[in-house]
């Protein structure tokens, strides 16, 4: 009953993200584009639900190859005997028998991931997609590349049987949704304005409150995220979980800031709420394996990694609008590797071995680097073809003139700020 | 030297153009505010949960750019050159004279003010 309760509770702090993402993706964009980036983070959540029921579940946890789930696909159908777990099990979603919870309750929390991975998408391809293709290609996230890596990796699929630890997400749900963006990103090509003269133009967000309250949301969302992994009131592990969580964030917090300082001459609060971000981004995979003192030099580095990284993608040309790249794919990156970098094993009761400078040797730290190189390969090529697919057929930009009048009348014939002066022209 | 005081509405889209238009022709000085307005184009159709409006009165942007007299040519082919789509509603353009012009800083008048 306790780990029943625990699951869901923090399911659905994890679902509070997605309010989250729409807060800090409408803020860092502008006000002409406001309403269109809300419908995006709303609606994707509805698409993810009914995806990942359909055959989103099954692809992931169902029994079957190395590669992808075979067994009960189709609305989370299969035989299945929950709560048992371990040798009582005799049910088709096996690899996720080690909890104690009622199928309906895993169903949930696993869904809320898959819908934080397809949300991601959004903030990276705003002010200039086709609200329609963003649709389409959410249900090819939560139905197909999604649950593909979640089998790899948490459906006992052949990462998993390599040794490769992920405990909440850092590859399966940010650098799956870091690399679909990255892709996206590419095909669409800047938004007007955004590269004039090779020149890099900055295009302020409309609301910076907006874009606060987002990011504490989702730092408080996270803590279902990586607490709530433990599928299970685990006394010991939940309380580290959250100490190594919160320690990610603020160290990143610290740094990401005192960089942009440096660099930037002032302390950027874009690059403040991004470090936040990061720091939880790359905490996600080792938090459960790593000690606390770990999780301030993986916070530390996190937020120099993502003021870096946003600099990076500007110069070479690549429009991610509200830093979805540099947060979700850079840092879900770096977090899996810290993995294989930090470990300690059994810290929280999982026999991950140690890591490399806990004298693991490169077991752990191959088994990662196998996991970014592959993952970010097939995510990478997969949603770029879906992309190409979607541009031929129904088309992913919006038309120049709506671009610059903005995709909130264009698409919706909606203003988010109506009676309000707002200058639609940059 | 007569001066000009030259108004523009053109459509909120094209203000971009029309800055680069402008700055290609030397012209650098302006004010931009937002306006409402309607001509010829008549409203545009929202709706709010379904419901449909008419909107009347269009959302503009006000040019006011004052020149000397031998800028004024120049400046108004560059308007027209930025924000002409050929579209109904690409807006106007009225020319004005200018009795006086003064910049607070120095106190000067006139033309030299302007420049």
């Amino acid at each position: 009953m306790m780990d029943t309760m625990w699951v869901l509770i923090t399911a659905f702090l994890v679902f509070f993200m997605n309010l989250g993402f729409a807060a800090v993706e409408s803020g860092f964009a502008r006000a002409k584009n406001c309403v269109n980036i809300m419908s995006k983070n709303f609606i994707v959540f509805a698409v993810s639900s009914l995806g990942f029921l359909i055959i989103g579940w099954g692809l992931m946890f169902g029994d079957g190859s190395g590669l992808v789930g075979l067994k009960g696909l189709f609305f989370a159908g299969g035989a299945d005997n929950s709560p048992a777990i371990g040798e009582a099990y005799k049910g088709v979603y096996s690899a996720i028998s080690w909890t104690g919870v009622p199928l309906w309750a895993k169903f949930f929390f696993q869904l809320v991931f898959c819908g934080t991975a397809a949300t991601i998408v959004s903030g990276a391809v705003c002010e200039r997609i086709k609200y329609v293709a963003f649709i389409a290609f959410s249900f090819a996230m939560a139905m197909f590349i999604y649950p593909v890596i979640g089998h790899w990796v948490w459906g006992g699929g052949w990462l998993a049987k390599l040794g490769m630890f992920d405990f909440a997400g850092s590859t399966v749900v940010h650098s799956v949704g870091g690399w679909a963006a990255l892709a996206g990103v590419i095909i669409l090509g800047p938004r007007i304005g955004k590269f004039d003269n090779g020149h890099i133009k900055a295009i302020p967000g409309h609301n910076l409150s907006l874009a606060t309250l987002g990011t504490f949301v989702l730092w408080f969302g996270w803590f279902g995220f990586n607490p709530g992994s433990t599928m299970a009131a685990d006394a010991n592990a939940i309380g580290h979980i959250a100490v190594t969580t919160n320690t990610a964030a603020a160290a990143a917090i610290m740094s990401a800031t005192i960089l942009s300082w440096v660099l930037l001459g002032k302390p950027d609060l874009g690059m403040t709420l991004n470090g936040c971000l990061a720091g939880l981004v790359a905490i996600t995979a080792p938090c459960a394996f790593v000690s606390v003192g770990a999780s301030i030099v993986i916070g530390l580095i996190a937020g120099v990694l993502v003021v870096l990284a946003v600099m990076m993608f500007d110069r070479l040309r690549l429009d991610d609008p509200v830093g979805a790249l540099s947060v979700h794919l850079v840092n879900g990156v770096f977090g899996t590797i810290c993995v294989g970098l930090f470990a300690i094993d059994k810290i929280t009761g999982t026999a991950t071995g140690n890591g490399l400078f806990y004298g693991g040797g490169f077991k752990l730290l191959g088994a990662q680097l196998a996991a970014v190189v592959t993952v970010g390969l097939f995510v990478f090529v997969v949603a770029m073809a879906i992309w190409a697919i979607l541009k031929a057929v129904i088309g992913i930009r919006v038309s120049r003139e709506e671009e610059l009048r903005g995709l909130d009348i264009g698409e919706h014939g909606n203003e988010a700020y109506s009676g309000f002066q707002v200058f639609t022209t940059e | 030297m007569i001066m000009k005081l030259i108004i523009a509405y053109i459509q909120p889209h094209k203000l971009n153009d029309v800055k680069q238009t402008l700055y290609k022709a030397e012209v650098f000085k302006m004010s931009v505010t937002n306006s409402l307005g309607c001509g010829q184009q008549k409203g545009y159709h929202e709706s709010y949960r379904g419901v449909g409006m008419e909107v009347n009165l269009l959302k503009k942007v006000r040019l006011e750019i004052a020149v000397n007299d031998n800028f004024v040519d120049r400046t108004i082919a560059a308007i027209i050159q930025g924000a002409k789509t050929g579209q109904i509603g690409d807006g106007k353009i009225f020319v004005l004279d200018l009795p006086q012009c003064i910049r607070i800083r120095t106190e000067e008048r006139g033309s030299e003010a302007i420049g």
